[in-house]
């Protein structure tokens, strides 16, 4: 009978999901956030792929796959918009390595935890696309609104807690 | 060398992954920007991709939500259609009022372009579309139609509903479209502030709404003022409506320039249909050609038996005029009118109408002075009979004729026992020598005489009776 040996905290509490629910989750994230936003325009306040950009990369705890998960999910989060093509890729592929890294250090899977990490990297997020619109696509024209960015932390945070104990449903049983 | 890789493998794939979409970034916004402008051929197909694996789920269920909306507003919440019905039936009887008004000025509208000469593209075709989607964000304010390509839209097409103007195409695909809405940061369109004219950019802002901000502070635009669009940015037709000025405060950031916020006549934030238009013309399509043509045959007509009528009223006041002149002239100085009728001057302001021998119509004679001197017209010899050092030869004046008969008509009203009856000739008075002007009583009134000089002139001067010098003509 094989037994379970774990080495670390890491290998202890990585996760993994089945192709079908990491590629399904976050499409029908982002068709989510876009009915949503276009039933009731306050709703692209939230962003949906982003909670579920770390999410996943909380979980599987791999930065390298943490990374790839946040770029694929900003890059077609890009393509719906007519923005330039990269800029939430770049926001998410920073999001996505650093939520695996710190996954590895401390238990995401607590609640206040969570709380926490899901404002920040909301907060994280608004940061790197201010940076990016003004530094690197030059739009001198962007301000920061931090009040906004405070609020649509916040609400992300609400959204996230209950999506996060959905998504758990979704992680596969190790064996 | 492999133990480095594995050891920063994690870091490694960041930067490498942040590089390449880096480069991605420079390679798509490299200089010169073209605000709200397609994106290049492997940009596109990329976004294609996308678009094409969101875009039917969104189809879908946007069908399965028009369907649970048509099922119940069309059988199950037919609460108050009749009033409703009744309600719009009377709305439409007024709105058919108000079209007649509208038509009317517009074509005293069209007429003034044409007068200027003005290009004016019309909309002569559209396509309704339904919006599917959207970006699902608010960094980027875009919708997604369900028509593309395939249905003749093209990149740069103007997009609006019957309230306003929405925004224009910024990508086509072959069954779907890419809106940029006007409140987009990127998005930009000429407009023009109706009653002052003046010609300003519309643009996008970062909190979603539409401002001015090219122009400076000027004391005729205030809030309520209507926004158009201008056409001058060749993708919006002239005249569209755009939404009014909601707010206007100095720009903080760009002084001395101003911040215009207008309101959009369109709510951007919840479209459900659109008209995209596909086609426009520098003339009305047929039919409505047909329509102005009729509308103009019959504002001319009106206008030509008002001009008939005006002229007839005119002609009719004039000619009560010339004949309340002439009586009144006629009355005063009937025996003068004929006379002056005679020789061609006008009774009315003594002015010589022209003849066939006098084609000019100059100016009349002076009237003869009844005391000539030295100054009188014609006394003094000319200067070719002159000679230089020669002694003055001492002036006889002749004695000037006293004014010929005429009759006066009677003047019951003032009484005046002198006044001669009409027809009757007064009797000659005796001739006195002339005064010289020093010896002339200062109380002495210089008679005036109307007789034409053409008449006296006629008569010898000693032969003309000399007129007393108190006597007053008109008596």
């Amino acid at each position: 009978m094989p037994s379970l040996s774990y080495t670390s905290r890491r290998e202890l509490e990585e996760h993994s999901f089945s192709p079908a629910v990491t590629l399904l989750i976050p499409v029908a994230a982002i068709i989510l956030q876009v009915l949503l936003s276009k039933l009731y325009w306050r709703f692209s306040m939230l962003d949906l792929p982003l909670i579920v950009a770390i999410f996943f990369a909380v979980s599987r705890r791999s930065p390298t796959v943490g990374t790839l998960t946040g770029a694929a999910i900003g890059l077609a989060q890009d393509a719906l918009t007519g923005r330039p093509i990269g800029v939430n890729g770049i926001a998410k592929s920073v999001i996505g390595y650093v939520g695996a890294s710190i996954g590895v250090q401390v238990d995401v899977d607590n609640l206040t935890t969570r709380v926490v990490m899901n404002f920040c990297f909301s907060l994280l997020n608004s940061l790197i696309l201010f940076l990016i619109n003004r530094r690197l696509l030059g739009q001198e024209g962007v301000h920061p609104q931090w009040v906004q960015e405070l609020l649509r932390a916040l609400a992300n945070t609400v959204i996230a807690i209950p999506l996060f104990l959905l998504l758990d449903t979704t992680k596969r049983e190790e064996s | 060398m492999e133990s480095f890789f594995s050891r920063f493998k994690n870091v490694l794939v960041l930067v490498v992954v942040l590089l390449v979409q880096t480069i991605g970034l420079a390679i798509q916004v490299r200089r010169p920007v073209v605000v709200g402008a397609p994106d290049g051929a492997k940009v596109t197909l990329l976004r294609g991709w996308a678009v094409g694996a969101i875009t039917p789920i969104e189809r879908f269920l946007h069908w399965i939500g028009s369907g649970v909306r048509y099922g119940w507003s069309n059988y199950i919440d037919l609460r108050d259609t009749r009033q409703k019905n009744r309600e719009l039936k009377d709305e439409v009887a007024r709105l058919r009022l108000e079209q007649a008004q509208f038509a009317e000025d517009a074509l005293q509208g069209h007429r003034l372009q044409v007068m200027l000469n003005f290009q004016r593209s019309y909309v002569t075709s559209t396509v309704a579309a339904q919006v599917i989607g959207g970006s699902g964000t608010d960094q980027s304010r875009v919708l997604y139609i369900d028509k593309g390509s395939n249905d003749g839209l093209k990149a740069d097409q103007a997009v609006m509903t019957p309230d306003g103007v929405v925004g224009k195409i910024r990508e086509v695909f072959p069954h779907t479209a890419q809106v940029l809405l006007l409140n987009d940061p990127t998005s930009g369109a000429g407009v023009l502030l109706a009653s002052t004219r003046i010609r300003a950019i519309l643009k996008g802002s970062q909190g979603g709404h539409t401002v001015i901000t090219n122009l400076t502070s000027d004391s005729r635009i205030k809030p309520g003022e209507k926004v158009l669009t201008s056409g001058g940015d060749q993708v919006y037709p002239r005249g569209l409506n755009v939404g009014v000025i909601e707010s206007i405060a100095p720009d903080p950031e760009h002084q001395p320039y101003t911040l215009i916020q207008v309101k959009p006549a369109t709510n951007l934030f919840q479209l459900e249909e659109v008209l995209v238009i596909t086609g426009g013309q520098g003339d009305l399509p047929l039919l409505a050609q047909q329509d102005l043509a009729s509308g103009l045959k019959t504002a001319k007509e009106i206008a030509e038996a008002k001009a008939k009528a005006k002229a007839e009223a005119d002609a009719a006041a004039a000619e009560a005029a010339a004949r309340s002149a002439a009586e009144i002239v006629s009355d005063k100085l009937p025996s003068l009118q004929e006379k002056d009728a005679a020789n061609g001057i006008n009774p009315a302001d003594g002015t010589v109408k022209p003849t066939a021998q006098n084609p000019a119509g100059v100016v009349p004679r002076p009237v003869p002075a009844l005391h000539p001197d030295r100054y009188t017209p014609g006394t003094t010899p000319p200067a070719s009979s002159l000679t230089p050092g020669a002694q003055h030869p001492v002036t006889t004046y002749p004695a000037q004729p006293a004014p010929a008969p005429r009759v006066v008509a009677p003047r019951p009203a003032e009484g005046d026992a002198t006044t001669t009856p009409e027809g009757e000739t007064p009797a000659p008075k005796p001739v006195r020598p002339p005064v010289p002007r020093s010896e002339r009583p200062a109380t002495s009134t210089p008679p005036t005489s109307t007789t034409p000089p053409s008449a006296q002139e006629k008569r010898p001067a000693q032969e003309k009776p000399a007129a007393p010098e108190n006597e007053n003509p008109n008596n």
